[in-house]
């Protein structure tokens, strides 16, 4: 990977306390930005990347050569338009694309950090972010936007910056990860620790990686991106370049061959303790529990106007928790608004082609901007 | 612009907190929104509609206003707006209960089955009546639960609730109903506009 020369980093020298305990200093944040701040700095919005992303939302990724993993909502004209505001992405801190993460080297030991790395929560990640805006001297976002994990950060930003954006856009997330989506991660994890290359995470000195174990994780967490609807329409029970059954436990079917390609692809660009502290981060997410159980106490003192999105085939996190958010906000008369939009791409549909989720995304911030 | 939203925005005063109960596309929202200084959202149960509404600038919820409307505190809002919808729900009756929970006044909107038209086509069709307003049939009609003007006073009798203004609309002329003219009206008019309260 040619990584460094592509990836701008914001050193951040402002000490970060983090839940666990533990306080880092001088760590580095990558970052990316799409068109171009407007001279009262009014037009910025930061999106927030979900468990795989990274800061290279739209247009080609410099280290991956793909196209950005939001291509199709932001770009010139699109629902996030670049022509019209500045987009700021960071790389998550616990990440692999640059930012502060167990693969950095630890100065201590001159190895990789591995699980000497301190575990990370989203109140962590979205309070390493808030330094960006320091950084371009924003006062005040325009908005703030992300789908699952992104969404939870939109939550907890609001939460920790009331006043730092007019307009929130928390995507196909939750305010609180169910036991399903933890025991979805924890299969992840199990799959990754297992697999002897592993070593306790100490694979980088043995100049190996615990690829088997990512791929399975991967396999597994894509799956509950996708709907039953969808795999079936897709995939049914058509076979892998084959007239028939081979009797064997090669990929006979082509939703076999489809997920092993996913999850080989993404050991390339993917780091596995990365994959283990984000997922963590996610899991231990619950915004209602910082306020006492009381979600509505997370929102009280923004007057920031959201809009939640979710989406009828996603079964990870699905619309009654999108609500879930839409009601703690209602019970305090904050400005939201809600829909829930038609689709069979399951959760993934956020990232997918789904025009009328695109159109509405664009609606909410085109007409909140003219305000 | 129709003469109902005009009526509905007379009835409004300046500065309050306003929900708009199965807003539709948000026409009567925007329109209030214009003439008004009123801070309005809006619910509404069709996604093609919500997704209008948005294109319009209007804080809209996807929902369902037999359920929905439960997530709100009491006295949310100054006033809510039903606009020709209260036949639509299964339970109308938990419905306005409903409404003046979470409003501390609403509007109500009922297209009068008590009109002389919709009577005399029962009369002499013998079929259920089909109207310019009301343009389905029976079996496949939203309105489910239709009601006469005078039904509608009987059941704030019934149910419990203060009829504060009530307004007839007949040929697009406004006028109050009362007492004595109930009967003239629940039989002219096409509409009745309900300024209601606990």
């Amino acid at each position: 990977m040619n990584v460094k020369e592509n990836i701008k980093t914001l050193i951040v020298d402002k000490p970060l306390k983090l839940d666990c305990g533990q306080t880092i200093n001088e760590f580095p944040l990558a970052y990316e930005t799409y068109g171009s701040l407007n001279k009262d700095k009014s037009n910025a919005i930061l999106v927030f990347h979900a468990l795989t992303g990274d800061q290279f939302v739209t247009g080609k990724n410099p280290i991956t050569n793909k196209d950005g993993w939001w291509s199709y909502a932001v770009g010139p004209n699109k629902s996030i338009d670049t022509n019209k505001y500045f987009i700021i992405c960071a790389n998550v801190i616990g990440g692999c694309m640059g930012s502060f993460g167990p693969s950095h080297k630890n100065p201590k030991t001159n190895k990789s950090y591995g699980t000497d790395f301190p575990v990370i929560t989203i109140n962590d990640i979205v309070n390493a972010q808030v330094n960006l805006l320091d950084h371009f001297g924003i006062k005040k976002l325009f908005s703030v936007v992300g789908g699952s994990m992104g969404g939870m950060q939109v939550l907890q930003f609001v939460s920790n910056f009331p006043d730092k954006t007019k307009t929130a856009v928390p995507i196909a997330c939750t305010a609180s990860h169910s036991a399903q989506n933890i025991a979805f991660n924890e299969l992840g994890r199990q799959a990754i620790t297992a697999d002897h290359n592993w070593s306790k995470g100490e694979y980088s000195s043995n100049n190996t990686i615990p690829d088997k174990g990512l791929a399975v994780a991967r396999m597994a967490a894509h799956i509950t991106y996708l709907s039953k609807k969808g795999l079936q329409e897709k995939f049914g029970r058509k076979l892998q370049e084959r007239d028939d059954l081979k009797f064997g436990f090669d990929a006979d079917f082509q939703i076999e061959s489809y997920l092993r390609y996913q999850g080989s692809v993404f050991v390339d660009r993917f780091d596995a303790n990365s994959y283990l502290y984000i997922t963590r981060a996610m899991d231990y997410f619950d915004l209602a529990k910082q306020f006492k159980g009381n979600l509505s106490n997370a929102f009280i003192k923004t007057n920031a106007k959201f809009f939640v999105i979710s989406f009828t085939s996603d079964w990870l996190y699905p619309t009654q928790e999108n609500k879930d958010i839409v009601i703690a906000l209602n019970a305090i008369g904050a400005n939201v608004g809600f829909v829930e939009i038609e689709s069979d791409k399951g959760h993934d549909s956020f990232l997918l082609d789904v025009p009328d989720f695109l159109s509405a995304l664009k609606n909410f911030l085109d007409q909140s901007y003219k305000e | 612009m129709k003469l109902e939203f005009k009526i509905i925005a007379d009835l409004l005063e300046e500065n309050t907190r306003i929900l708009d109960v199965g807003c539709d596309d948000g026409t009567l929202m925007e329109f209030l929104k214009k003439n008004k200084n009123v801070d309005i959202r809006g619910i509404e149960i069709s996604k093609k509609k919500v997704q209008v509404c948005i294109s319009k600038g209007l804080t809209v919820l996807e929902g369902n206003a037999e359920f929905d409307l439960k997530q709100f505190p009491e006295n949310s809002f100054d006033y809510v707006i039903l606009g020709q919808t209260l036949q639509a729900f299964v339970n109308p009756e938990i419905v306005i209960k409903e409404l003046l929970r979470v409003g501390k006044k609403a509007i109500v909107t009922i297209p009068n089955f008590g009109h002389w038209k919709v009577r005399l086509n029962l009369l002499t069709q013998g079929t259920m009546p089909v109207t310019k307003t009301l343009p389905n049939d029976w079996y496949n009609t939203p309105n489910i639960h239709m009601c006469t003007i005078k039904d509608f006073v009987r059941f704030s009798k019934t149910i419990n609730f203060k009829i504060y203004k009530s307004l007839a609309l007949i040929n697009k002329n406004v006028s109050n109903i009362n007492n004595s003219n109930l009967l003239f009206k629940n039989l002219f008019a096409e509409l009745g506009i309900f300024l209601i309260e606990k």
